[in-house]
């Protein structure tokens, strides 16, 4: 079971399998999803995906870190970080499929 | 954003496409990413993340209200890590 990785191929063979569109249209379409969401994301929004997921972009404040190596410290600036939290949905999906 | 709204601007980039072509098309996509996770598989996005599976040992957990101890068995939860175009996106001017 499962080491295989999916890439962007994947999904757009899925999509043409499913709506009959040319490999190359299904190709931009999964595209267009992808830029969507992180425009979006980009602009500070919420994307919630109803029975997928939602993504939160979430603002982290200035703190001082460590160098792990050397322990010196480092300042680390502000930043927007991305989380991801799955739907019940997904998480019972993924917990069900990978039982042994 | 919700689901409904992605479709929405899909469909107006898309105006030779049916609304309801472009509801399948999103939804396979999501199903897939979830369908390869339930199989065990990872879905690398460049630019965008990286969905996989990550798993979590067995371990002696307690009931809160009455402080007995419970098993709890191994299991297996969805994970998502942004991608660094999409990281650097976020933090830039």
């Amino acid at each position: 079971m499962g080491d295989k990785t999916l890439t962007r191929m994947d999904l757009s063979e899925a999509v043409f399998r499913e709506v009959g569109l040319s490999r190359n249209e299904s190709a931009q379409l999964v595209e267009s999803v992808l830029t969507h969401m992180s425009d979006a994301l980009v602009r500070g929004e919420t994307v919630k995906i109803s029975s997928f997921g939602t993504f939160t972009v979430r603002s982290k404040a200035a703190r001082v870190g460590r160098n792990p190596k050397t322990g010196e410290e480092v300042p680390i600036s502000p930043r927007r970080v991305l989380s991801f939290r799955p739907s019940h949905l997904m998480k019972e999906r993924v917990a069900a499929g990978n039982k042994r | 954003m919700i689901r409904s709204e992605l479709i929405q601007k899909i469909s107006e980039e898309n105006p030779h496409l049916y609304q309801r072509d472009v509801e399948r098309i999103v939804n396979t996509i999501f199903e897939e990413i979830i369908s390869a996770m339930a199989r065990g598989d990872r879905v690398e996005l460049r630019g965008f993340g990286a969905f996989s599976v990550k798993k979590r040992d067995p371990r002696l957990g307690r009931n809160p209200r009455t402080g007995e101890a419970v098993q709890v068995d191994e299991k297996h939860v969805p994970f998502f890590k942004t991608g660094k175009l999409l990281r650097d996106r976020l933090n830039e001017e």
